[in-house]
């Protein structure tokens, strides 16, 4: 069982070399991804059966003496994390499989396309995974690599332009993990994490407290967390749809997860409640006025992620078990959840030649479908009962009104509010794009729109762009697109045994020793 | 373990270089402040391993003598990382100045309408001059990112009279052209 753990970070990797390798072919190149993914989820969910009955499962890499080598550890969290992330991965791969040829040509070049997002997998799943803190950053590094890439696919202007800002972000947030590691390294001697949990405790408290800062800072970046969440909604929205997808439904959550393993592991102790609690505020609120100013749904859906990072914050920073069930099962909700709504996204833009709110209109009379197939996510992220929104919604405000006190109550009124503005900029996208009907004024601005851009198209890389015409919906895009909504559906049907999952991996993360104990050998604790 | 003070200057001074150059606009400006910033993180690493000893090679060294092994294999891996940002940097510099001319990160043509749109909000509730509002706001600081980010100096700004059609058209173009 043991020699299951690193699968799940080595099968993507060798996916990715032989992927590559078939570049000229690209139906074994489709068929090689898919196996491996399909793979990955395979063994994610074995592992994920064998920890919920027996325990974390621990490798140490290269069988070298401990503590000295490399540990991957399978715990609750991380095999659920696991879990979520290499499913939605794999619907997305099946989704960029089933575009058109043309759009697949113009959006996701598939020789580099495969590869890259298989490297992406290996790296969330290494950074689920790891036991060590210079792990997780090669993990970090990896998927960040992985993204560079495939958020400037094509290298156009608009995509090199946001890539760039993402690319100094993501380098300055790794210059900083660096030199965490090298403070944490310097203080203590060690970067594994349970030797970490041993020997920090010994330290002054405040050289603990500026370790501590110093990493929650940098998983804050990851995470898009308030004041350093204003490149997210700036990046996301230019890259092809299934892209975006992916994007907006692991790449934060990986920085959600590396701040709960800061946050009980390896600093059990300084909750820094009211540090987490402020930041969640403001994430949740400044997020989502951001989203309800939008007039474009890419946009707008990067500001709703950055605004419910919040929620995760919220359930973390309580530092209760109920709290961080409720994040846990919040996380696993908003993966789905946005992954959803940005494949969506991507078929408004094939079905309505574009993704501004300005000039679409008339969708759900074009497109019954469509509209189901946005509708029922979009209540959901607004939190609409039954679906699994309200569900992590209730969990976290019930963990917070238990929790009590000024900050707490506060948060549960921004929860609430953060929670009815989303559904306003729902219901805005429903009210522009599928219920408004193609209007007069619509057209105009078309035209003029058209105009121009026909003259910027002319000038630039040869790319039509935007003046795509409205075409019919590939079958297997929504097919695909309809799996992932029932999916999120389905987790309402599961919340049950869901939630007890999550309420025990809340328990196992909020009891370090445990976490410490099943890594390290007797002689080591 | 004393610190080596040295080293802790050169690091610091590095990073702070470093982190100079990565406010600059330039990508190679950006690219050059991410060199000198992770070669003082590798300098960082360097104070954390602790006094310079011998190699540390079983039967080579006697255990007691041997230095750190630990961070070199950790800088080890940020060198070969820096060498991949490097690469790719390049390679998005070279890009951007196939594109655009020049190698500067611009603003986004998104926020530029969305501020502009903004503008005109205000300029509507508290001045009755319609005249007045579209030219000030166009002129100002929107439309000047704008010609930033598209780099479409040469456009006729009297093509479109209602500047918040211009607003949401530009933005519209851009995306246009390089979607």
């Amino acid at each position: 069982m043991n020699n299951l753990v690193p699968l799940p970070v080595l099968l993507p990797l060798i996916g990715a070399a032989l992927a590559l390798a078939l570049n000229r072919h690209p139906r074994a190149q489709r068929a090689v991804s898919t196996t491996v993914m399909t793979a990955v989820v395979v063994v994610a969910g074995v592992l994920m059966y064998a920890v919920d009955r027996s325990g974390p499962i621990v490798l140490w890499v290269g069988a070298w003496p401990q503590p000295l080598g490399i540990a991957l550890v399978a715990d609750r969290l991380s095999v659920l994390m696991l879990v979520v992330s290499c499913a939605v991965t794999l619907v997305v791969l099946v989704f960029s499989l089933n575009a058109d040829k043309a759009e697949r040509q113009r959006e996701t070049p598939v020789s580099i396309f495969h590869p890259t997002l298989l490297v992406l997998s290996a790296g969330v799943s290494n950074a689920f995974l790891a036991g060590d803190l210079f792990n997780l950053f090669v993990g970090f590094e990896m998927l960040l690599f992985a993204s560079y890439v495939l958020l400037t696919l094509g290298g156009t202007r608009e995509r090199v332009r946001a890539g760039s800002t993402y690319v100094v972000v993501s380098l300055l947030s790794s210059t900083l993990f660096l030199i965490a590691l090298v403070a944490v390294y310097a203080a203590v001697g060690t970067v594994n994490m349970a030797q970490l949990a041993v020997r920090l405790p010994d330290l002054p408290g405040d050289v603990q407290l500026v370790l501590q800062l110093l990493l929650l800072t940098v998983f804050s970046i990851k995470a898009a967390v308030f004041p350093m969440s204003a490149w997210l909604p700036d990046s996301y929205p230019t890259a092809p749809a299934p892209v975006t997808a992916v994007f907006a439904g692991l790449l934060t959550k990986v920085g959600v997860y590396a701040i709960i393993r800061t946050q009980t592991v390896l600093f059990p102790d300084r909750h820094l409640t009211a540090l987490l609690l402020w930041a969640a505020l403001a994430t949740m609120v400044v997020g989502i006025l951001g989203a309800v100013a939008q007039s474009e749904i890419k946009r707008m859906l990067s500001f709703t992620l950055v605004s419910h990072i919040g929620y995760m914050i919220f359930g973390v920073g309580l530092a209760t078990t109920a709290g961080y069930a409720g994040a846990i099962f919040y996380i696993v909700h908003h993966i789905t959840i946005q992954t959803t709504l940005f494949l969506v996204t991507g078929l408004i833009e094939v079905r309505g030649g574009s993704t501004s709110l300005n000039k679409l209109g008339g969708l759900a009379a074009a497109s019954p479908v469509l509209g189901v197939l946005f509708f029922v996510p979009a209540m959901n992220l607004a939190g609409i009962p039954p679906l699994s929104g309200f569900v992590g919604k209730v969990g976290l405000l019930q963990a917070g009104v238990q929790h009590g006190g000024f900050l707490a109550s506060l948060l549960v009124g921004g929860g609430v509010l953060t929670s009815l503005l989303t559904l306003y900029a729902m219901a805005k996208v429903w009210n522009r794009a599928f219920w408004r009907p193609v209007s007069e004024e619509t057209d105009e601005l078309e035209m003029v729109a058209g105009e121009q851009g026909a003259e910027g198209a002319a000038a630039e890389d040869g790319y039509d762009g935007e003046s795509v015409a409205p075409r019919r919906m590939p079958v297997g895009l929504v097919l695909t697109a309809g799996v992932l909504v029932t999916l999120g559906v389905g987790l309402t049907v599961v919340a049950g045994p869901l939630y007890g999952y999550t309420g025990r991996a809340a328990a196992d993360v909020l009891d370090g020793a445990r976490y410490v104990r099943a890594v390290l050998p007797v002689g080591l604790r | 373990m004393s610190p080596n003070l040295t080293l802790v200057l050169i690091g610091a001074i590095l990073v702070g270089a470093g982190v100079y150059l990565l406010l600059e606009r330039s990508l190679t400006r950006i690219l050059i402040g991410v060199l000198l910033a992770s070669n003082g993180v590798s300098v960082l690493f360097l104070v954390a391993s602790g006094p310079a000893n011998g190699a540390p090679i079983i039967d080579v060294t006697p255990a007691g003598q041997m230095s750190d092994p630990l961070p070199q294999a950790m800088v080890l891996t940020a060198i070969v990382i820096t060498l991949a940002v490097t690469a790719y940097l390049l390679t998005l510099a070279y890009r951007s100045f196939q594109l655009n001319g020049h190698d500067e990160v611009a603003d986004d043509v998104e926020d530029a309408a969305i501020r502009e749109l903004a503008g005109l909000d205000r300029g509507q509730d508290d001045d009755d001059d319609d005249s007045e509002v579209p030219d000030e706001v166009g002129r100002g600081s929107a439309d000047e990112e704008g010609a930033r980010v598209s780099g479409l100096d040469d456009r006729d700004p009297q093509v479109q009279p209602d500047a918040r059609a211009r607003a949401r058209a530009d933005a519209r173009s851009e995306r246009g052209a390089d979607a």
